[in-house]
């Protein structure tokens, strides 16, 4: 029954940025088994030199479109955090209601037109028109919510403008709040719907587990999406400063890649770790849709990080409602329209971690007294699970090499999808070889 | 063109932010699949088919694989597109044109750059400057932006399948500005690049939501350089603070011109 085996690193489809696969063996034997990242460099962390403090945030959301109010606003943490400037109870609460709407915008398009397809046996989304009407339109519903929260907060949905350094250049209205939230509480069916859909499929998510380190941020008062200290599922708490210490990037003697790994070989970092390690804060409603699919913590089936994104759905529209709540009991503040936030500039060098939606993201700058860059370095979600796409690739191949050979590629770019890697994002490029070096069994 | 033209889109460097604004057209993407058939659409689907007409191309060339990449495109399409500012004319991407190119990859990479000098190492085979698709192929027509607007990319699509000319508007975005009221950029003692960006797709929208144009449409045709020069006057800005301004998108456009034709391949 052995069989040769050639997946020669067609573009994974249905990713953000591009990615291979590739997979070889003769009579049986495995030969090779690697994930290539192919995405071509951007350099992004030399741009941002010489760029001054109150541009860097702008640069630097042309990292990624799809999670760019995470990379607008992990470059403003960074910045803030090098000038020490505080922002208002007000202007955090918005900030991480324009998260939550990233967040949801873009767990939906994972989920709703990346990875469905694959459980309903389409290659897109498009003729799910056709057989799924009514669940296309609802995942289109709660895409297009997602988007509303970052338009109405943050002022468009990609690269936004009013994020600016020290808080928002510009609010948006009560009565637009109050529409939004009514948008929200109206959203639970179509939430339902989509739990639904994905628990009749749920079979088809292939059952593989291999332990494995999850890091995220927490906090000890909220689920942690804007605030909070890194956390490792191994090792606990960690100190933010020590950041190039908790993603140790090195270079793997037999590849040209550049890996990152804390307690282990490789961890996991996105939606899963963050359901894994902050379970306990989730609200209720996300609570309950983690039970319907008998998800508890800590889960180390990497397939599962789909789910783990459902069940963050439900937690970002009640977390968003209460945000709003919370900002409409206290009055919105008002400012002008073209608000220019107090900042004394001055010379330091800053860290920011915030989760974007595929998991930590870090960034850091060192600025002069005039508030120019100097360095700049970015660490994005991608890069971080490189290794762990690699290492679950490793086991899992030999478990399923008797299959045939689109199965097998089938299965691998589920699970490269189950991550969905912002390829896009790296600004490091990455190329992962294992030339003459079997995997494990 | 047959009823229902094919269409592809296809993604060089650039951060897939245009591709996300077709999505984003929610709805009104089901209204465009209607009109138009797409065969291929990686960020979104996993069928691709190499018979298309019409052929939308974002992000930037970086690499001799993007220029071979986008020849074969260029080659099957009748008609090509390009998509954001980093297609149209380098956007973002451009700011290291400006740089030294070692200090470039030493910034990024530490020691491992070396690798670019690596013969086998053919994906570290990078370009000194970013360069838009016309650098390297005819294009018929652009939607710039960063990212584009849907509405404006919904116009060209129609505006092609009716046969017409989906040429860009040729104002500033000081004209748009006007219409949304806003109060100018300069009185706000900021530097805005409104006066000789190509507005007419954005309704100036970075103003409108509280800051200054940073020039994401690029370079408008013929712009009024001496108005701007007495602007810049006027509010007293210096030429290392316009310059400043200029790397930031047009670090390709400034030397090749807001209509730059298609050049020699340069490695
Ligand atoms: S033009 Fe802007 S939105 Fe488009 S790919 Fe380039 S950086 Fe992204
Ligand atoms: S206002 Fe300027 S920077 Fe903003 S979208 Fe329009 S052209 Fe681009």
């Amino acid at each position: 029954m052995s069989q040769d085996i050639d997946i020669e690193g067609d573009l994974v489809t249905r990713v953000e940025g591009h990615g291979e696969i590739v997979v070889n063996a003769t009579d049986g034997q495995l030969e090779a088994c690697e994930w290539h990242v192919v995405e071509s460099p951007r350099f992004f962390e030399s741009m941002v030199v010489d760029r001054d403090w109150d541009e860097i945030h702008h640069i630097v959301s042309r990292i990624c479109g799809i999670c760019s109010v995470t990379h607008t606003m992990t470059g403003l943490k960074a910045v803030e955090d090098a000038m020490g400037v505080e922002l208002s109870e007000q202007d955090l609460k918005l900030r991480k209601l324009a998260l939550a709407g990233e967040t949801l915008q873009s767990h939906v398009l994972h989920l709703g037109y990346l990875a469905l397809p694959d459980l309903v046996g389409e290659k897109s989304v498009v003729p799910m028109a056709n057989t799924h009407e009514e669940e296309v339109r609802t995942v289109i519903r709660l895409h297009k919510l997602g988007n509303e929260l970052i338009e109405t907060v943050a002022g468009r949905s990609t690269h936004a403008q009013r994020t600016i350094p020290g808080g928002f250049s510009r609010l948006p209205r009560e009565a637009e709040l109050r529409d939004l939230r009514a948008s929200l509480e109206g959203s639970w069916n179509d939430v339902e719907t989509v739990v639904d859909l994905v628990l009749s499929l749920a079979d088809e998510l292939p059952d593989f587990t291999r332990e494995t380190e999850f890091i995220s941020l927490t906090d000890p008062d909220e689920y942690a999406l804007y605030e909070g200290v890194p956390y490792s599922s191994d090792t606990g708490e960690l100190d933010l400063a020590d950041y190039r210490e908790i993603v140790n990037e090195h270079v793997v003697e037999q590849s040209t890649a550049k890996f990152t790994k804390h307690d282990r070989d490789s961890y996991m970092v996105g939606a899963l770790a963050r359901f894994n390690n902050n379970y306990e804060q989730l609200g209720p409603m996300a609570t309950a849709v983690a039970d319907r699919f008998g998800l508890k913590p800590v889960c180390h089936n990497p397939y599962l990080n789909n789910v783990a994104q459902l069940v963050e759905t439900a937690h970002l529209i009640e977390r968003s409602i209460e945000l709003i709540d919370s900002i409409l009991e206290s009055g919105l503040e008002a400012q002008s329209d073209y608000h220019k936030p107090d900042v004394d500039v001055t010379a330091g060098q800053g860290v920011g971690a915030i989760e974007a939606p595929r998991g930590i993201l870090f960034h850091e700058y060192t600025l002069d007294e005039t508030g120019t860059a100097l360095e700049g370095n970015c660490v994005i979600p991608t890069n971080q699970n490189h290794a762990n796409i690699q290492l679950d690739m490793e086991r899992l191949v030999p478990t399923i090499i008797e299959q045939p050979e689109g199965e097998i590629e089938h299965t691998l770019e589920m699970l490269v999808r189950a991550y969905d890697p912002c390829i896009s994002c790296s600004t490091h490029y990455l190329d992962v070889e294992f030339v003459d070096t079997p995997p494990e069994r | 063109m047959t009823s229902k033209p094919k269409v592809a889109f296809f993604d060089f460097a650039g951060c897939e932010g245009d591709q996300l604004e077709v999505i984003n057209l929610e709805e009104r993407l089901l209204d465009l699949v209607e009109v138009v058939e797409v065969v291929s659409f990686r960020e979104a689907m996993s069928e691709h088919s190499d018979d298309y007409e019409i052929a939308f191309v974002e992000g930037s060339i970086t690499t001799p694989h993007d220029v071979e990449r986008l020849e074969e495109v260029r080659s099957n399409a009748d008609t090509v597109i390009a998509i954001g500012s980093c297609a149209a004319f380098g956007g973002i991407n451009s700011i290291r044109n400006e740089q030294d190119f070692e200090t470039v990859k030493e910034r990024t990479y530490g020691e491992d750059a070396a690798m670019f000098d690596d013969p086998d190492a053919e994906l570290f085979d990078s370009f000194e400057h970013a360069q838009p698709a016309k650098a390297f192929v005819e294009v018929e027509y652009e939607v710039p932006g960063c990212p584009i607007d849907g509405e404006e990319f919904i116009q060209t699509v129609t505006a092609i399948l009716q046969g017409g000319d989906p040429s860009l508007a040729n104002h500033p975005v000081c004209v748009d500005c006007k219409l949304a009221e806003n109060t100018c950029a300069f009185d706000r003692g900021e530097i805005c690049l409104g006066p000789i960006t190509r507005g007419g797709g954005c309704d100036a929208t970075c103003v409108s939501q509280g800051t200054r144009c940073w020039g994401c449409r690029g370079l408008v045709d013929n712009p009024a350089e001496d108005a701007y020069s007495e602007v810049l006057q006027e509010y007293g800005v210096t030429t290392d603070e316009l310059l400043n301004e200029f790397t930031l998108y047009w670090s390709w456009q400034r030397e090749h011109g807001p209509q730059a034709d298609m050049q020699e391949v340069e490695q």
